[in-house]
């Protein structure tokens, strides 16, 4: 009894071992064909056409990163703004719990109502705005169309706002890791609230703060469903921030329900793309987070 | 009481130092470093109070423009076709319900059993730092890669959509969670607890099963039910599991409908019937999905 | 105590006539939240000794210390009624910053706590911070000196504070109190977590800095007060009423209270009698 019970939980740990190398096995070895069909001129080339079996994922690589990065500048700046907000004694703890519940809250929504939010709300709300900035502020190459629906600017907010808890919620818990006796220190040394906070504390949270911005990158870039209703899946390369574009996780979504085998046998090729650059990036923002563990735990 | 007078020597020293001027201790708030101070201040809340904007507004809307389609019918019957007018999304209910019952049950058992590998049986082991590794990594691992990975398993072998497909790929994404979640709460239970059932004779498993399992529970459910709130929110991995189906499912080998995929597929059509019933679907999956998290924050304790 | 009305008397007069007195504390009550942690006690600062705060547990002697350059403002339930004179001025009054008080009255803590940065940089920190413009590494090194650490960090400025023993840390922290040059010098139980050698050299360091600095420092050590302190104040802990408040017993040359202590209460606790 006491050996079936550990046998069972050992291979429920090895399971997950073994799913991992699974998914990459699969996929890769369903992307297989297509890789050596197209070789890396797949990842250069521009076009997606299913009748002259021409397929490359160029401009899906560039959408999947432009607009992971637009978010994350946003949902970094706003999370770390919150997570700094929440920590450094802005709010009686009352009202800090409210805060706290509105992230938790937000990262509760599902994508697809984010999208249609997106659709109804931010779209018609972004548009004159939009059309604003073109016609005043044209010349600028990130203002160079006007925003005619779907596209680049209400995707990359949307997934600002998707990804802003996840960068709150582990910069907070790196700034909550700083011992009391740093910010004794810090203000025994006669600094004023926000000195400390620049000068001592988001130095001294550096790479958990880091860790959580990689953590949010990765998960803007495999965010699907609100960016499949939001960016306008076209296959081009603009930095506009208006117009429409596409991402790897969108052209997966968009494509794969009504594909014919020629087609499938691209999308795999495209998901193993998505899925290299996810595991690439959140091993970093892991191996990135553990170091500043360990930081931490010398010092104590 | 005797508090010790001026010796002439600190007299000396005084006359000295009192040549330094006295210290102004008075706050300028025009100091730059006051202003700066005060500009950050008020920049942070303004972005804190920003950030709360767009949940206020998707709550809005969805009070507003699904509240007012939400009745019997709407929970009740099918989906409509393009020009036909009322309808609803029974169907996508059930769908979603029981694709997440079937993750549940697989990925949950699954999931805990990882955790009493990783939280006690062998917490230091090289099988043990990769899985916890691979677990997190998994958290992040986007979504549709799921769907893409049960596709390439299990829609193509059986030849069909299937709600057992759907569930299989929630599974995928829940498993991390409930691993990390029951292990954390699993390895918080305080090591005299297990010595003292240890030192009247119990075996591990006993140990595990009667003090670990129980005292560990209400973390354990907390992080079964976010990852149920999660899986029930999302939709991805379902575009090309489970698809879509206009009617009540009779099988789990069929195509299944599912509350995400109707209002992804709703939210594209140039009707204004079927975008009324986007929102009121979306009302009923943020609904499902609070419902989960709530429970997760009652039964356990408060996370971040 | 009967000898409160009598005691605030004597200070009030004792301290405008000493123009050796830089602070005088003068605390009606502390609260925290509706804890009366100190009441009723006048604690006048000398200048260039080292003034010992003394006694058992729960006294507020730390809480007395850390009220003396507003550090306590942190605590949001921390409560100050009373009047903290710093040349003439009230630290509490209104119009009053209490980041500016700090940097008048610097601080060394219990536990050592260098930020997470170099050796350099952590001296300099204060410097900065007040925009100093001259030569950074001149006033670096004599900090450094100062605290009886330079000759061994000279080689590894470079390097993190954090990666020194527990007693360099703590010097580390001194010289980073003295680089921007502050009147006063608050040290609370600054040898607490370090090894007896590593204390001597503090100890040493304090007496050394007194040349140079105004000194209060708490102990839970009566043969440290009596070593480095020119006065010591003692607090005894009131338990009557259900609460423990802390207030201050008597305060003198330290010989004085050490041998001839005019409290029966100091009597009872420097010979050991309770703690």
């Amino acid at each position: 009894m006491d050996r079936g019970f550990r046998g069972i939980a050992w291979a429920s740990a090895a399971f997950i071992l073994v799913l991992v190398v699974y998914i990459i096995f699969e996929i890769g070895g369903k992307a297989l064909p297509a890789m050596s069909q197209y070789g890396l001129g797949f990842l250069t080339s521009t076009t997606w056409n299913v009748q002259t079996e021409q397929f490359g994922i160029l401009p899906q690589i560039w959408g999947t990163l432009y607009s992971s990065l637009l978010a994350l500048i946003l949902g970094g700046v706003f999370g770390i703004a919150i997570a700094i907000f929440l920590t450094q004694d802005f709010l009686h703890s009352g009202l800090a719990a409210v805060f706290r519940t509105i992230i938790e809250m937000l990262a509760a929504i599902p994508s697809v109502v984010f999208g249609l939010w997106g659709i109804y709300v931010l779209i018609p709300l972004l548009r004159p705005v939009a059309d604003w900035l073109h016609g005043s502020l044209g010349f600028v190459p990130f203002f160079g169309t006007s925003l005619s629906g779907p596209g680049l600017a209400p995707a990359a907010l949307v997934l600002a706002i998707m990804i802003l808890p996840t960068v709150a919620s582990i910069s907070v818990d790196s700034l909550r890791q700083i011992p009391y006796k740093v910010k004794e220190a810090a203000y025994g040394m006669g600094t004023t609230r926000w000195e400390a906070i620049l000068k001592v504390m988001l130095p001294t949270a550096s790479s958990g703060i880091l860790a959580a911005l990689v953590l949010g990158f990765g998960r803007a870039l495999g965010e699907t469903m609100a960016l499949a209703m939001l960016i306008g899946n076209a296959n081009q390369i603009s930095l506009s921030l208006f117009a429409p574009a596409n991402t790897l996780a969108a052209l997966l979504a968009s494509s794969f329900p009504e594909a014919g085998p020629v087609e499938v046998r691209a999308l795999m090729y495209a998901a193993l793309a998505l899925l290299a650059i996810t595991l690439i990036v959140n091993a970093v923002g892991l191996a990135v987070m553990k170091f500043a563990t360990r930081k931490f735990e010398a010092e104590r | 009481m005797s508090v010790s007078g001026p010796t002439v020597e600190s007299n000396m020293r005084d006359l000295i130092a009192a040549s330094r001027p006295a210290p102004n201790l008075h706050r300028s708030p025009l100091e730059l470093r006051a202003l700066k101070s005060g500009i950050l201040t008020a920049l942070t809340w303004i972005g804190a109070l920003l950030a709360s904007v767009p949940l206020f507004s998707v709550i809005y809307e969805l009070v507003v423009a699904g509240g007012s389609r939400l009745n019997w019918e709407t929970l009740t019957a099918l989906p409509p076709s393009a020009f036909e007018t009322g309808g609803g999304f029974g169907n996508a209910i059930v769908g979603t319900l029981v694709m997440v019952g079937i993750a549940t049950l697989i990925s949950v058992p699954l999931g805990i059993l990882a955790a009493v590998q990783l939280a006690i049986l062998d917490p230091d082991s090289k099988l043990t730092h990769t899985v916890r590794f691979l677990a997190k990594v998994l958290t992040g691992f986007p979504s549709i890669l799921a769907g893409v990975f049960v596709y390439a398993v299990m829609v193509v072998t059986m030849k069909t959509y299937s709600a057992l497909a759907g569930g299989v790929a929630l599974a995928v994404l829940m498993l991390p969670t409930v691993v990390l979640a029951a292990e954390q709460a699993m390895s918080m239970v305080p090591k005299k607890m297990k010595d003292a059932a240890y030192g009247i004779g119990c075996t591990r498993t006993q140990v595990i099963l009667k003090v670990v399992l129980p005292t560990g529970a209400p973390g354990i459910l907390t992080g079964v039910m976010l990852a149920v709130a999660g899986a029930a929110g999302n939709s991805a991995p379902l575009l090309f599991t489970a698809l879509f189906s206009n009617y009540y499912m009779s099988s789990l080998t069929e195509p299944t409908a599912s509350l995400a995929i109707l209002i992804f597929n709703f939210s594209g059509m140039p009707y204004d019937n079927q975008i009324e019933l986007a929102w009121a679907a979306s009302l009923v999956l943020v609904l499902i999905v609070l419902v989960f998290n709530v429970l997760a924050r009652l039964v356990g304790r408060q996370k971040y | 105590m009967n000898a409160h009305s009598e005691m605030k008397v004597a200070a009030e007069v004792a301290a405008p006539a000493s123009l050796g007195i830089v602070m005088n504390c003068q605390l009606e009550k502390v609260f925290y939240g509706d804890f009366l942690a100190v009441r009723n006690s006048v604690v006048p600062i000398e200048k260039n000794k080292i003034t010992g705060f003394i006694g058992p547990s729960g006294c507020g002697k730390s809480t007395v210390l850390r009220s003396l350059n507003r550090m306590n403002d942190l605590i949001p339930i921390f409560r100050f009624e009373g009047k903290v004179t710093y040349h003439g001025q009230d630290i509490y009054d209104k119009k009053v910053d209490p980041v500016v008080v700090r940097r008048y009255i610097g601080m060394v803590f219990q536990q050592p706590n260098p930020f997470a940065m170099s050796i350099y940089d952590n001296v300099a920190f204060g410097l900065r911070l007040n925009g100093f413009k001259g030569d950074m590494d001149e006033r670096v090194e004599k900090a450094l000196h100062g605290a009886a650490i330079w000759n061994e960090v000279k080689d590894k400025l470079k390097n993190s504070g954090l990666s020194l023993s527990g007693g360099q840390q703590q010097r580390l922290c001194i010289a980073r109190a003295i680089a921007t040059e502050p009147d006063v010098l608050l040290m609370d139980e600054p040898c607490s977590a370090l090894d007896p050698i590593a204390t001597r050299r503090v100890e040493e360091l304090m007496i050394e800095l007194k040349e140079k600095y105004t000194i209060a420092l708490v102990t839970h050590n009566m043969q440290q007060a009596m070593r480095v302190a020119d006065t010591t104040a003692f607090f005894g802990v009131d338990i009557s009423q259900g609460s423990r408040t802390g207030y201050l017993v008597e305060m003198g040359p330290t010989k004085k209270i050490f041998e001839e202590p005019e409290q029966q209460l100091t009597r009872e606790y420097v010979r050991g009698e309770f703690s």
